[in-house]
Parts: structure tokens; sequence; C-alpha cells
């Protein structure tokens, strides 16, 4: 077995008394003293500082070529408008097979001289590998590790912020800026995934932990660990990579379309010229049968991952499967979401999860669980 | 009280044991949000899986301490998880059972030894 990786905030985090988890190849805090469950409501009416340096971060750039080139390069493998993603803006997008499936989910900002990409922990190598392989070789892909990434979410966290590196109020939900701080360059993102507002600022390894300490000494924050990031995301209905999101799952199926700007679709400006247009257009078009849905179950019980669906309690009528489950602390109750497919389903049935030979009624409902909170004016 | 390496106490109640989970348990599971207790009456074996808890990380087991019958639960849990985490050793007892061999209760772990196993 290989060594699990430390971030660079491993020693504060032992400090801090943190519960350390084997996650994505790294030790990772699951939860502080204070809980998952304290820690997701303190997040939620105040803030919250989250370790996130165990995602890749990759700079895209090129010295012989234009950010018009390298956009146009991004968008063969992109169904999202590169293009069109004006300078110190950040947007969601994802990286299709030719399937149409999801290699993986991620943020882009263009930073001017630059793409800038957040990537999930566990994708990074193939991600890294996959555009290396298939973008033109005047481009350069820096999988970067002498970087931190770190995050702040909450209502709070603006104020909190703002106390260590001066105004924020000019930048608003998905705006990206540098700053500077102990002779050190920030890049510092309006966004997070959290559902609510807040920040993900990536800086140098060597000043991740005094910037950490010094965020941790201002009033009304309080390290969050994993397992209350998956709890606050989950809340707000985001995907989860590996659960929600896979290779076989397409971005239409997961519920994604939003993200698909209408310049990249059927009748756009620059229709289509992705990898997996093929399943995704038709996809956009047809609606498919298979597709992400948001669950209460009925009872005490959280129906987690991998629980399976029926629309009988006798376990005869698969309809489809939990992808992301438990307990939400904001509502103080279960919520699932996973996908159904609605050729072995009417909407009338009933719908029961599997767990331990047992069947738990649930009840369809709609995605978020609880309202985002993003500044967007 | 007793103690098995499981992290369960049993405390004698006339002819019955109290069980419970230990304050070092209840710490490692986290916040507790569901409890699913036998039924009374159930004959149960030492080892069998009896009580699921699901914390907001994850779902475990409690495993039946000895062999013996269901005596009582406590739908105090039931309703209200959390007591678990606030007095694990106290109010947020789990079931009483009566012991198929009373005498296996002097072979479980002392309180002293406990503490050396979860060192």
């Amino acid at each position: 077995m290989t060594e699990l990786k430390k971030t660079a905030l491993y020693d504060l985090h032992r400090s801090l008394g943190a519960k350390a988890i084997p996650f994505a190849g790294y030790e990772m805090p699951v939860n502080y003293p204070l809980g998952i469950m304290k820690e997701h409501l303190y997040c939620r009416k105040s803030a919250g500082l989250f370790d996130v340096s165990h995602m890749g971060q990759l700079v895209i750039s090129s010295n012989t070529q234009s950010m018009q080139f390298i956009a146009s390069e991004l968008e063969k493998l992109l169904p999202i408008d590169v293009l069109g993603l004006s300078e110190d803006r950040q947007r969601y997008g994802f990286l299709p097979n030719k399937e149409g499936g999801i290699i993986d989910d991620l943020m882009i900002s263009n930073r001017g001289d630059h793409y800038f990409v957040v990537i999930n922990a566990s994708r990074k190598e193939i991600d890294f590998k996959y555009l290396r392989e298939n973008i033109s070789k005047e481009i350069d892909v820096d999988l970067i590790k002498t970087r931190a990434l770190i995050a702040i979410q909450g209502p709070l966290s603006e104020k909190i912020l703002s106390n260590l590196i001066g105004e924020l109020s000019s930048l608003k939900y998905l705006d990206v800026k540098n700053f500077s701080y102990k002779g050190e360059m920030l890049w510092v993102s309006r966004s997070g995934y959290t559902g609510q507002d807040g920040f993900e600022i990536s800086l140098p390894n060597s000043l991740c932990e005094v910037f950490c300490k010094n965020i941790l000494n201002q009033d009304g924050i309080e390290p969050i660990g994993l397992g209350a990031r998956d709890t606050l995301r989950l809340e707000c209905g985001l995907c989860l990579y590996g659960q929600d999101l896979n290779e076989t799952i397409t971005p239409i199926e997961a519920g994604l379309k939003w993200a698909i700007q209408k310049v990249r679709r059927v009748g756009g400006e620059r229709e289509g010229g992705f990898v997996g247009q093929k399943k995704i257009l038709k996809q956009i078009e047809e609606h498919p049968h298979l597709k992400r849905e948001a669950f209460f179950p009925d009872g005490k019980a959280p129906l987690r991952s991998g629980t399976k669906l029926f629309s009988d309690d006798k376990g005869k009528n698969e309809i489809g499967m939990i992808t992301s489950g438990g307990y939400s602390p904001s509502l103080e109750r279960p919520i699932s979401m996973g996908y159904l497919n609605h050729n072995k389903f009417n909407v009338d049935e009933p719908i029961f999860g599997e767990v331990r030979n047992k069947f738990f009624s649930v009840t369809l409902t709609k995605l978020p669980f609880v309202p985002t909170s993003f500044k967007r004016n | 009280m007793k103690f098995t390496e499981e992290h369960e106490w049993l405390e004698s109640d006339g002819d019955m044991v109290k069980v419970g989970i230990t304050e070092y348990a209840a710490e490692q599971l986290g916040d507790i949000v569901f409890i699913e207790l036998p039924d009374v009456g159930t004959s149960v074996t030492k080892g069998q899986e009896i009580v699921v808890i699901e914390s907001v990380k994850a779902a475990s087991d409690i495993l039946a301490p000895l062999d013996g019958e269901i005596t009582e639960i406590n739908n105090a849990i039931v309703d209200d998880p959390s007591m678990v985490n606030n007095d694990p050793t106290g109010e947020a007892w789990f079931f009483k059972m009566s012991l198929k061999n009373q005498g296996e209760l002097d072979g479980l772990m002392s309180e002293d030894e406990y503490k050396k196993h979860i060192e």
C-alpha cells in the first residue's frame, strides 16, 4: 500500500484535533472536535474553513498561441462556452468521453494569459493525461503541486477574508481576482461547493499554514472537515464525482444541461464539435429516460449511496439507485439523490429503497433540498 | 459495570442486564441520527448483529454481547438518537436482556481493563 499524501495543512489539522481519513490518496480531516453536525450548521450560519488541497489545480497556457486558440482547443473537449468566458470569470464544466459519460467535472477560470482549472482529487492524473494527449502540443498543461487550495464558505466569509486581504464586496459570484498577501499572490474566486456564498483561494504551500491560522484567529469561523463538506453539498444538490457522476452517466442524465450554454447546443453558433457531442446533443433534444432525482426517505433511516430503488416493497421491479444520501443537519431529516429509470417507473407509483434486506418508502422531491445563497449581484 | 471489546457496557439490573455503548464508542461514531433496536422477545447469540446505528457519517452494527433474550428496549433513543452522544452510559441505554448463562457476565472486562483496551 502506498503511503497517504499530506497537504500543506497536515500539521495544522493535527493540532486542531482533526480525525483523519484516507481520501483520494490523501490523509484528510473528516471532522474536527466540533463534529460533522455542528460544523455543518456553523458553516451555514457563520463561516467555515476547508482544506481542499487534495484537488487538482491545472494551469493551461501557451508561449506561442493566443487565449482564443487555447479556448478553441478546449472547446473540442468541453461542451461549454470557453471562448465566451470573460477574463477573471469562472465557470462550471465537465470533460465528456466519446459515449457522453463524464471523465470529470471541473471549474475553469479565464486568467487573462492562462486558464486555471480545478479538478477532482481522484481524477487529476487521469484528467492531466487526457488533456495532454488530446490538446495541441503548442499548449502547456501544468498540474501544479506548489500551491494549496482552501475554501472559506458561509455568510460571514466575505467579512472574515476581507480582514486579511482587503475589500471583497466588488467580487461577485464566479468572479476571480488576485490578491497579494505577505508578498505572495493569492488566486481568489468567489465560489465553492457548499451552495453558499464563499471563496476558494489558491496560495503557495509555504504560505498556507500561516494564512489559515490568521483566518482561524478571526471571530465566526471554524475549520470544517470533509464530512460536513459532503452534507453541505448534498443539501444543495451538488454532484460528487465517483458517486453522482461517472464515465457511464451523461451530463444530461445528471441534470447538468444548464452548464451547456446555448452557443454549443443544436442551433448555436458553435454547435457541437466536442467529445461526446452525438449522445449529449441528442439527449438535450429528446430527454433521457435516466434522470437524477431527489428523494426524501419517509422514515428516519438514511438511505445512502448504493441503495437500490424499487417500485414495490418486494424487490421485484428495480427502477434506480441512490448515489448520495445521508442526514441533512439543516432539515433534521434524511435526504438522498440518485437516478431513476423513467422507462421502468411511473410517477404515481411508490418508491422503496432496500437497506439491510428491508424496504423503506421514499418520496420523490425536487433539488435543491436547501436553497443556494450565492452572491450573484 | 462490565465491558466488551465491541465497546458495549453491561450492568446488572435485577435478573436482567442493561446494555449500552461506551462514551468512547459514541465519540467514535460521531453524531448519531438513527437507531433500530431488536424486538422484545428476540433470542440472540453472542456476536449477532442486533442493533443498527447510523451516524451522520456511516452505518454500523451493535453485536449481542452474550447469549440470551431481549426483555426490554429503550424507545427514547429511537425517538431521539442524539441522547446516545449526550449520555451513553446513563439515560441512553439500548436494551435489557436475560442471559442464558449468568456466569458469562463475570468473564467480561472490568472498567480498568476496558480503559487499557481502548488506549
